[in-house]
């Protein structure tokens, strides 16, 4: 089959099966996750294909499979949409294939399939477990299954559409289009227990928060289309004349270049969609999602499309910059972005207690990184990080959901009502569920970014190099720190979870999940390990082993990024953080006991401790600055002000004046004047007419006589006078 | 004043004060009968006006017959005793005022006239009655007003009849 | 000799009369007593002008007779239709019988 069907092709499966458990299969558990996974499984063969395609194909890069369709006219011509794979494509559309179905095989698991209903499960509550009597009178409970097990299928697959239909677009609406379609899975994913109150306003403000990036994202696509009258990828990037145009051009604003104002407007989308410094809150209130969806979203696929955009609109942020120039003022400014949340996200990281806000805080710390590299040019090293991340951040999450599940079970088995993801409730599971021990170890080892064996290392460590050999000390330094936080707030996790003994009942009678859940954990710990060789400095080797990766992503570009060449300081730097980190977090949390205080909170002074574990007090202070006015506007000055008083006042004003008319209408002009006068009045002196002119009529002849006499005696009289006068 | 002149006063002073009386009297036959009286009179003004014939007529129709019929039909009608009685209703007032008023403005157009004051011509010594008959009777002169005037009185015969019988 | 003035003036004011027993008298027998007298004056003035006028021409007799036939035959069905209505109502007031009344 052509490859550019094949191409065309791969979004379909996923939206075929939301179509389906919605409209049919909704009832039927087993028939929806099959529906749904079979078209996971679809997409991912199709994208395997074209991949292994892609790769074989020389220079490919300048050679993409693309293809496109007229879609609606515009004056003279047609918008026109299609897919592109590039070599930037290729590499997203691996690890999106392979987290996305890695993933919704763990959702079977992960929603209890083939566990009892639960005793008092709603729709809209997380399962809550049910009671099983067995024949000896002995009861005991038992995780039950998801209530809206379908529904949550259906979702996962219309949101796998978008993010495939964002991968595959070769033009920034239908990416766009992506962009929305998952940004509105999310909504729906976050709020998937509605019946929680928490659960509805993450999912509100998580929408809202993206939805102020989205606009400007907006904003920034159409000031493209005007510019250029299309919004295709190789139409703009792949002309030069188009790109000097753009990037000499000044725009009206803040005197930069028109390239620049347009990549900064787009970099917006990214901070909303990433989860950067300062539209961050949303990430960690997310994790109200069943740990699935934070995988998937907030780790692999959707987060991940915030730096893909930016990859992909790399020569307008970069338009008039060449390496070795000082940054332009749009990457200075994603560079500065990204630096700060990196360290920002670290330092919050480290407070937390529940297990899945750590793994959001990290993965908004870990985006930073690829925006910062973005910011100062490393194309290649942000693409990186952004495919072995994918990889070890999902296998973290499903980890945890693992951990979570395990710790239920022990709670639902002794009847410890102690909340399930809190990391001081846990400890010792390394004996009780070895699998997700050894996988989530793996994992964490790799954002650590532990030497040579895990992927995390590679790509991370090319960030820092590329930092240090440009001489961008204050990111170098800033990054560096955070990795060392990194680290530190890792080996945190891991010794709480799993090491030591058990600090409660429930983690003492956790259990390992089911195959459905361990068996994706071990296939992504495969990856989050050897991924990272694929893209190992040819310095380091002196050539031996090629950087597949840096030859075949950095095709994506007209002008092939340089390789560096290989500089030992940095990577050296980067071990010995990174030891550093796991050393010292091992060290402060392997003896904590039950009840016990965090050691961090007792080391630190209670205002930094305190700050650190409110976040700053953004949530705080967006709240007082930006969501109070806007509630006292729409429920005060619109409701209350505008519409009760004003608008309703005039409304009630005009008809109780309307009133008033018509009642003094009615008294004073229509009961007396036309009832009475003219009515009742006419009515009367018709009647006094006919009682007076009856008389003239009493049916006496005699009187008719008289009376016809008279008459005549009269008219004789008067035409005597006139005849003989 | 001749002789004539003398008879015509006394015979129409009789005939008004006959006609007063009649419409003035309270008795019903009384009325009736000064109703007679009053014709008699024009029956001698007849013959004063050298029309003997029409003053026999005048005597064996008016008063033989309709003078009669209104005797019959005072008594037949005289069941309340309302032949007695003031005879004269409300509107007597403008009823003789209107009477006044008719003759006097006769009389004022008469005496426009110029002919008012004439006087008879001698009559030729001719037979009325066979001239009155010869007009009566040939169709050059009043044949078709006689025949209608018998028709009118046959006529007038049935439906008197029909109106008043008795169907019981 | 008589001037016709006085035979114009005798059946002028019998007329009168005539006509003033008509419009006031009650009873209904009474009225047409007082149209005999009113078709008398009207016969005075047919004969008296026939003899002053064309005494030659019978046409005033004629028309005289005429009178006559026509005033029998009115007071016949006159008085018939009286008696009936008193027959009906019991009564000849001509002022009781007013039912063409508004």
């Amino acid at each position: 089959m052509q490859t550019t069907t094949i191409i065309w092709l791969i979004p379909l499966p996923p939206l075929l099966a939301f179509a389906l458990i919605v409209l049919l299969t909704n009832r039927r558990k087993a028939l929806s996750h099959s529906i749904a996974i079979g078209a996971a499984l679809l997409s991912f063969i199709g994208s395997m294909v074209v991949i292994f395609r892609a790769i074989g194909l020389p220079n490919f890069g300048e050679k993409v499979f693309e293809s496109s369709i007229n879609w609606f006219p515009t004056g003279n011509t047609y918008f026109q949409i299609g897919v592109l794979v590039d070599p930037l494509t290729a590499v997203t559309l691996f690890f999106v294939g392979w987290t996305v179905l890695m993933i919704f095989i763990y959702s079977v698991g992960y929603h209890n399939f083939g566990q009892p209903r639960g005793d008092h499960d709603q729709k809209g509550l997380a399962p809550h477990g049910a009671t099983l009597t067995d024949e000896h009178g002995h009861s005991h409970r038992v995780p039950s299954i998801e209530p809206m097990y379908a529904r949550f299928f259906a979702f996962i697959g219309l949101f796998a559409f978008g993010m495939y239909t964002l991968v595959v677009s070769d033009n920034l609406l239908t990416l766009f289009v992506g962009w929305e379609i998952m940004g509105l899975c999310s909504y729906l994913l976050i709020g998937f227990w509605y019946a929680k109150p928490s659960a509805r306003d993450a999912a509100i403000k998580a929408f809202m928060t993206t939805r102020v990036g989205d606009v400007i994202m907006l904003l920034g696509i159409a000031y493209l289309y005007w510019f250029t009258g299309t919004l295709n990828f190789r139409d703009i990037f792949n002309n030069p004349q188009l790109m000097h145009q753009l990037a000499t051009t000044t725009a009206p604003i803040l005197g930069l270049s028109v390239a620049g104002l347009i990549g900064l407007l787009l970099f917006i989308g990214t901070v909303g969609k990433s989860a950067q410094w300062p539209l961050h809150v949303w990430l960690p209130d997310a994790m109200e999602g069943p740990t699935p969806v934070s995988a998937m979203i907030h780790a692999a696929t959707m987060v991940s499309a915030g730096v893909y955009l930016v990859l992909r609109v790399y020569p307008l942020i970069t338009a008039g910059w060449e390496p070795g120039m000082p940054l332009n003022p749009t990457m200075t400014l994603i560079a500065f972005i990204g630096t700060f949340t990196a360290i920002f996200a670290a330092t919050i990281a480290v407070t937390q207690n529940d297990i899945k806000r750590v793994l959001a805080y990290s993965t908004i710390s870990q985006l930073g990184y690829m925006i910062a590299a973005l910011g100062m040019g490393a194309y290649v090293a942000a693409a990186f990080h952004l495919v072995t991340h994918a990889f070890f951040k999902a296998l973290l999450f499903l980890g945890s959901g693992s951990v979570i599940h395990g710790v239920e079970h022990g709670a639902l088995h002794t009847g410890d009502h102690a909340d399930p993801q809190d990391m001081f409730n846990m400890g010792g599971l390394r004996k009780k569920m070895p699998i997700t021990f050894w996988t989530f170890l793996i994992g964490g080892l790799a954002l650590s970014g532990f030497p040579l064996v895990t992927a995390g290392f590679w790509s991370k460590d090319e960030i820092l190099a590329h930092a240090f050999d440009n001489t961008h000390w204050a990111i170098f330094v800033t990054l560096a720190l955070g990795a060392l936080l990194t680290a530190f707030y890792t080996m945190r996790q891991i010794t709480l979870t799993f090491l030591g003994e058990p600090r409660t009942e429930a983690a003492g009678h956790a259990h390992e999940p089911s195959r459905t859940m361990t068996w994706p954990l071990i296939i992504l710990a495969v990856f989050a390990i050897g991924i990272g060789w694929l893209g190992i400095p040819e310095g380091l080797t002196g050539g031996a082993i090629p950087n597949w990766f840096h030859e075949f992503v950095g095709g994506t570009l007209l002008e092939h990024p340089e390789t560096l060449p290989f500089n030992p300081v940095p990577m050296l730097i980067s071990i010995v953080v990174a030891l550093t980190g796991l050393f010292l977090g091992w060290m402060v949390y392997r003896n904590v006991k039950a009840g016990q205080k965090d050691p961090l909170q007792v080391a630190l002074p209670a205002f930094i401790y305190n700050t650190l574990k409110n976040k700053y007090y953004f949530d705080v202070l967006y709240t007082f600055f930006l969501l109070r006015p806007v509630w006292w506007l729409s429920e005060t000055f619109s409701y209350l002000i505008v519409d009760k008083w004003a608008i309703d006042g005039t409304l009630h004003s005009v008809g109780f004046v309307a009133q008033w008319i018509g009642r003094s209408i009615r008294e004073y002009f229509d009961a007396p004047f036309i009832n009475g006068f003219i009515g009742d009045g006419s009515a009367a002196v018709t009647q006094w007419f006919g009682q007076k002119l009856k008389l003239s009529q009493p049916g006496r002849v005699q009187s008719y006589l008289v009376g016809s006499l008279a008459f005549i005696v009269v008219l004789a009289g008067i035409f005597a006078y006139f005849l003989l006068a | 004043m001749s002789f004539v002149q003398i008879v015509f006063l006394v015979t129409a002073l009789s005939i008004l004060i006959a006609a007063v009386r009649m419409v003035t009297t309270g008795s019903m036959v009384h009325a009736a009968l000064w109703l007679v009286a009053t014709l008699f009179g024009v029956a001698v003004l007849f013959v004063l006006l050298e029309a003997p014939f029409l003053a026999v007529v005048q005597v064996v129709i008016y008063i033989g017959a309709i003078a009669i019929m209104f005797i019959f039909a005072v008594m037949l009608t005289r069941r309340e005793m309302l032949d007695k009685g003031p005879q004269l209703n409300t509107k007597k007032g403008i009823a003789a005022a209107l009477g006044a008023v008719t003759f006097v403005g006769l009389a004022l157009m008469l005496t426009t006239w110029e002919g008012f004051d004439s006087y008879a011509r001698p009559m030729a010594n001719v037979d009325t009655v066979a001239r009155l008959g010869d007009a009566l009777l040939s169709p050059d002169a009043y044949l078709l007003p006689f025949e209608v005037a018998s028709v009118l009185l046959l006529a007038a015969l049935v439906g008197s009849v029909y109106v008043s019988i008795n169907k019981k | 000799m008589i001037p016709l003035s006085w035979y114009l003036l005798l059946s002028a004011a019998l007329f009168s009369v005539g006509l003033f027993g008509v419009m006031a008298r009650k009873n209904a027998v009474a009225i047409l007593l007082g149209v005999e007298l009113m078709l008398n004056a009207v016969n005075i003035n047919l004969v008296a002008f026939w003899r002053y006028g064309t005494p030659l021409n019978l046409g005033g007799q004629v028309f005289a007779i005429i009178v006559f036939a026509v005033a029998a035959a009115e007071v016949a069905v006159g008085l018939g239709l009286v008696i009936s209505v008193y027959r009906r109502r019991g009564t000849v007031i001509a002022d009781d019988i007013d039912l063409m009344k508004w």
